[in-house]
Order: C-alpha cells, then structure tokens, then sequence
C-alpha cells in the first residue's frame, strides 16, 4: 500500500432496493476517501442516502429487499466487499465503529452501560474481568462521565441524553477504531450538550487519530467539524471538496440552496428581515429517479439537458468538483 | 412597550407537576416546570420562549392554551382572563387561541382525510354551515401552499413539510388571534424549514396573526421573532427585543447559549472560543438555592449560590435574573474574552 493511500476508499458504490414499486437506486455510485485523523463532512436531506452510505461501508445494508450492486469499499487497501462475513464482524466495532442518531433506542435497556461497552473489548480484544472494567472507566472517564465508577453500573434510563451519547462515544472507541461513522450524533441533543460532544470528538480525534465520517444535515456543524465535505442528493454525490471552499463557494446549486435557506446567526442584526431563500418541493422518492440530474425538478437553474443527461462531476477548483451542468464550459 | 395594550399577559405563571411519592413520610415529589414566569405579547408580534429541553418552555405554552393544569398565576388574552374559565368559557375562548405541535407526524391523525383535520375545529366549535366549512378548508388549503383537491388525501400521502402546513391550516380554521407554535420547524430538514418559516411569517403579516413562538433554535428565533424570553429550569433569565437581545445578549446562560450555536462562517475558530457549559442542568425536583443557573456559570460568584436574583429591567424593555448584570455595558461573560483555557480530555 503506498503511503499516501486513503485509509477508506470508497469507489462506485451501488446499492438498490427491491420494491414492489420497482428497483430503488438507493445510491448510484458514490465515491469519496477518508485519511487517517481527517474527519469528512456527508450532508443533505433526509432520503439522499447519507445513512444508507454509512450503512453501506459496513455492510449493513437490510437484505432482502437492499443489495450492494456494485463498487468497492477499500480499508488499507482491503476490499471489504469481498471479504467473509467473519472478516466483517471483526471489521465492525473494531476497525470501523458508528455512532447512530438515537442516544435513546441505540442503547440496551436492559444492560449497565458497563456490560454494554465492555462487550466490544470482550469480543475483539478478548479482555475480561477486572482487565475489561478499568478498560471501561478509562473510556468514561475519556468521554467527560463524572463518577465514572458509579456510572458503569447504572443503566441508561438512570443518564441524560447528553450522558447517553457519550456512553455511545465510549462503546464505538472501546477498540479504538480507525474509522468512527457518526450519523448524525447530535440531532436529538440541546446545543449547548451539542458543543460539548463536538469538542469530544475533537479531543478523541486529536489524541487517538481517529477518521471521523460526520453524518449530518447541519452545515453549522459541518463548519466546525468538517476537513473536507461530500454533499449527497438523490443517491450521488453532487459536490465535493474541502469544507471552507465548499462554505464559502458552493458550486452547485442544491449546496447553494441548503446554505442559502439556513437562518443566518452572528454578524449584524437587521432590522428589516428579508425572507429566506428556499429550496421549492422536496427530495423525490427514489424510484422516481429518472437518468438526469436528481436535483433537476427543484432547481432554478436547470437547463435542458439536465433533465436528460446525468451531469459528470466537473472540477470547478483544485480539488473541488460539482456534478452539474452549469460548470460544463469551465471543465 | 408598545402602547396598545399586549393581546396576550402572562403574570406569575406557575405549572408544578406532582411526581412520585418515595416514601410515606415524605411529601411527594414536584416537578417546578415553570415556576413564576410573566411576560406579555402585542397584537400581531411575535414573543419567542427559547430555551433547553426541560425549561419550561413547551409547559409554559401548553399553560397559555390551558392543556396543562395552571399551578398558579393569571392568563389574559384581549381582556378575558383565561386561566379562570372552565368548561364550556373555556371552549369558547378557545377559538381565539390555536397550536402548532412540533411532531407533523403524530399530531395528526392517521385515519382522518386531511380536509377533515382542518375542519374539525369548525365542526367542533359549530362555525358556520357545512358548505361554509368545506369551503373554508379549501381556501386555508390553497392559503397554506397546498392544493384543494389534497383535501381527499390521508396523512401518510403527505411529506413532512406539508403536513406540518396541514397542522398551521387547522390552526387557523378558527380564524384565532393567538397561535402557539411549539416548536413547529425542528423535525423538518433545513430546506422544508424555510419553506415553513415563510409560511408563517407571510400568513403573520396577512392575518395580522399573534405568535407565540417555542424553540430551541436560536438562528430561527431570530429570524421569526420581534421579542425574545430565555427560559432556564421554569424561569426566564432574560428578555429583550430582538435585536437588542442579538446584538448583545446580557446573561451568562444566553451568552453561552448563542456561543453554542454553530454557525456557517463561523468555522473552528468559533469552535475555540465557545464558552463551555459544564455539566447539565439541575434536576427540576430539587432547585438548588440562590440563581439556578450558578453550578454551571463560568462567572458564579459566592452571592450567586446564596441569593436569588430578580428580573430586573437594566435598560429600558431589556430584563435580566443575574446579579452580575446592572447595567448594558455589564458582561459576567463576553462571547470571546473570557473564554477558559482548552483542556484536552477530562480524564
């Protein structure tokens, strides 16, 4: 493997959905890279296939009805398509470990959150007993719990929502992961509790080079998070590079759109307020996919052949592409 | 304040809920939801409860509408005082207030055709005859950015943006002054939000509508509101006009609320230098004594623990609870100065 290889590589991907409707193109060739320590920012809209990405790389995909048609998902270099399911299951918690929505359902109700992180230390690094346990307090105590020795033996009715997320956190770097997909980790938290996780990861980042897949819809968070951004919409990537020239020079217009319709904070107040600029309609169903540009129904800008013609992805700058028709003339 | 008299006037709220009983010797448990809590809206304005889950913002709004039990404290809207009618008064008055609820999933029933939700409360209430009420939902369909004939159609055949403007359209059926919107954006994606804050920023303006806005998003509170109340454990710890509130936010907790907030431009560098809140908010069983919010404040001082400070008016139309604060130009806690060094992990 040379030494500027991508830690995950993923090229191609293809997953679909058997439906008595018809075949669902839940993602037509999805590609982006992940170095280590570097965190990538997937966002859009619910239904665009940020989660069923996530899932995807860890080959959790329901099947039946959900199938991984096509593409490849590279870890150092390793095709994890091709590998066994044995292969996966230490693969998963352990090489690549997920941080899901729902502080409040992902959890076991009816296990101490001790049982619940020590589990992966069990399974992958064989640790028991005592050994397992002052594992456990090391990552609560990592993770910001307070009297981490009384907290391990409680269950998660008995902790905040705040306090759930982090015994999240702890579970998915127990094994200390090369790879953490985080879907969405902060949407059902208060902002101030939002905060706190985002320096979190930060600091867990920092001191343990952890690559960080952040799953969200917030470009705020995508602000303070993200090295490099990959914008989804009906199943594909339609834009891609780093997150400041994505911020500040958003190349295609759903990008434009979903920066534009945010509610602006901090600067001056004005005393007129103009309306925001939305985004008409909503994200089409997927087996409503016709073989042009996704985004074409809503957009303003759409021309002709986008209804026809799926665009390519054009480099508009070094390392910044955007798959739409608009920067055709500049490629 | 404006010189004509506030549509809504909230004094001395208070929503307590009676929670177990650990032990037959001691008193059982109160939950202080909103626990003395006063403010009061203009006719067509719009007064923002903004505040984290547990506040008391959601109890404070669902008291306004008379769905929770009032503690104590009186509730005037346009001269009738609300919190004093039972039974059929209250169902009267009721016209005049409606609710936008937060879920546009559960809020709306899953086996009734959308033209029959938005009818309902003309039904229930007997407003005008039944041709009138169809054609009453019609217009408040196409008001609303929906089609007439969607009327026909069940819940599950709508997205989650137009459901949620089926819930504004049957809040309006009654043509009320006051509408109670809880939350009525934060389980939309970004773009539908939009869609949905215009809505109701343009039917504000046409129907000359009073609103009282929940949420726990500052970007959206201040784009919606004319008034800003911040609420912290049953309390509000600040109130101003909005760009007052914005442009210069007074105590501790809303300075670190606003700091929390990640924004677009804002990048990293925000990121170091938020205020960091430590901890959660107390319990709202056991209030701790002295200012609620001294536990978690990086400029509590020994006073904070003792005394319970007072909304107090530092210049005109601006309220702030906190000792600290007595004049405009004082800041416990400005939004970058102060902020604490960065420690890396706790452990």
């Amino acid at each position: 493997m040379a030494a500027d290889a991508p830690l995950l590589d993923v090229e191609g991907l293809r997953v679909e959905f058997r439906t008595t409707r018809g075949t669902a193109n839940v993602l037509s060739d999805v590609g982006f890279s992940l170095n280590r320590g570097e965190t990538l920012g997937i966002v859009g809209e619910s239904g665009c296939g940020k989660s069923m990405t996530a899932l995807a790389v860890l080959r959790l995909i329901p099947s039946p009805p959900g199938r991984i048609s096509g593409g490849r998902i590279r870890l150092r270099g390793e095709d994890l398509l091709r590998a066994s399911e044995a292969r996966m299951r230490e693969v998963r918690g352990n090489e690549i470990s997920m941080i899901f929505q729902e502080p409040m359902t992902s959890l076991n109700p009816v296990f101490t959150v001790g049982d619940q992180i020590s589990e992966s230390l069990r399974l992958h690094g064989g640790l028991r007993g005592a050994r397992a346990r002052a594992r456990v307090l090391d990552m609560l105590r990592a993770v910001g719990i307070p009297a981490a020795e009384r907290r391990i033996d409680q269950y998660p009715h008995q902790m905040s929502g705040g306090m759930r997320q982090r015994v999240m956190i702890a579970m998915a770097l127990a094994c200390r992961p090369a790879v953490l997909i985080a879907d969405e980790p902060t949407t059902a938290l208060d902002v101030t509790v939002q905060a706190q996780i985002f320096d979190l990861l930060r600091e867990l980042q920092a001191s343990q080079g952890t690559a960080i897949v952040l799953i969200t819809h917030d470009m705020g968070a995508i602000s303070e998070m993200a090295d490099r951004v990959v914008v989804m919409y009906g199943g594909r990537v339609v834009e891609e590079g780093s997150a400041e020239a994505i911020l500040a020079r958003p190349g295609h217009p759903y990008t434009q759109g979903l920066i534009a319709c945010l509610p602006a904070l901090g600067g001056d107040v004005p005393e007129a307020r103009t309306p925001l600029a939305e985004i008409p309609g909503v994200v089409p169903p997927l087996w409503e996919l016709q073989h042009g540009c996704p985004f074409a129904q809503r957009c303003s800008r759409a021309l002709p052949r986008c209804a026809s013609e799926m665009p390519p992805a054009f480099e508009t700058a070094p390392a910044h592409r955007a798959a739409c028709w608009l920067h055709s003339d500049q490629a | 304040m404006s010189p004509e008299p506030a549509l809504l006037e909230v004094r001395g709220l208070k929503v307590h809920f009676r929670g177990r009983r650990r032990s037959l010797l001691r008193p059982p448990e109160v939950v202080h939801a909103v626990d003395g809590v006063d403010f009061e809206i203009a006719r067509g304005r719009t007064l923002a409860l903004v505040g984290e889950s547990g506040s008391g913002k959601t109890s404070a709004a669902l008291a306004v509408m008379r769905l929770v039990p009032v503690t104590a404290g009186t509730i005037r809207l346009g001269g009738e005082v609300l919190s004093a009618y039972e039974g059929g008064a209250l169902r009267r008055a009721r016209r005049r207030l409606q609710i936008i609820f937060q879920d546009p999933y559960s809020s709306l029933n899953p086996r009734q055709r959308a033209g029959e939700i938005v009818r309902a409360p003309l039904e229930l209430m007997r407003i005008g005859t039944r041709e009138e009420r169809e054609a009453r939902a019609a217009g408040l369909f196409r008001a609303v950015g929906l089609r007439p004939e969607q009327r026909w159609l069940f819940p599950h055949q709508f997205s989650g943006g137009q459901r949620q403007r089926i819930n504004i359209a049957r809040a309006l059926a009654s043509s009320p002054e006051l509408v109670v919107c809880d939350e009525p954006v934060s389980a939309l994606d970004v773009a539908i939000r939009a869609q949905i804050l215009n809505l109701l920023s343009r039917l504000q303006t046409e129907l000359k509508l009073t609103y009282l806005f929940i949420s726990h998003d500052m970007a959206v509170v201040e784009h919606i509101c004319d008034e800003v109340a911040v609420m912290y454990l049953g309390q509000i710890v600040e109130r101003a006009p909005r760009r007052a509130f914005f442009a210069h936010p007074l105590h501790p907790y809303s300075v670190a609320l606003m700091s929390a907030v990640p924004t677009v431009r804002g990048g990293r560098v925000r990121a170091t230098q938020r205020i960091r809140l430590v901890g959660d908010p107390p319990s709202p069983i056991d209030l701790p004594a002295g200012c609620r919010f001294a536990g978690r404040c990086p400029a509590a001082t020994e006073h904070c623990r003792v005394e319970t400070p007072l909304l107090r008016e530092v210049t005109p139309a601006h309220w702030v609870r906190c000792h600290l604060v007595s004049g405009p130009n004082d800041a416990p806690l400005a939004a970058a100065g102060t902020v604490r060094p960065h420690n890396a992990s706790p452990a």
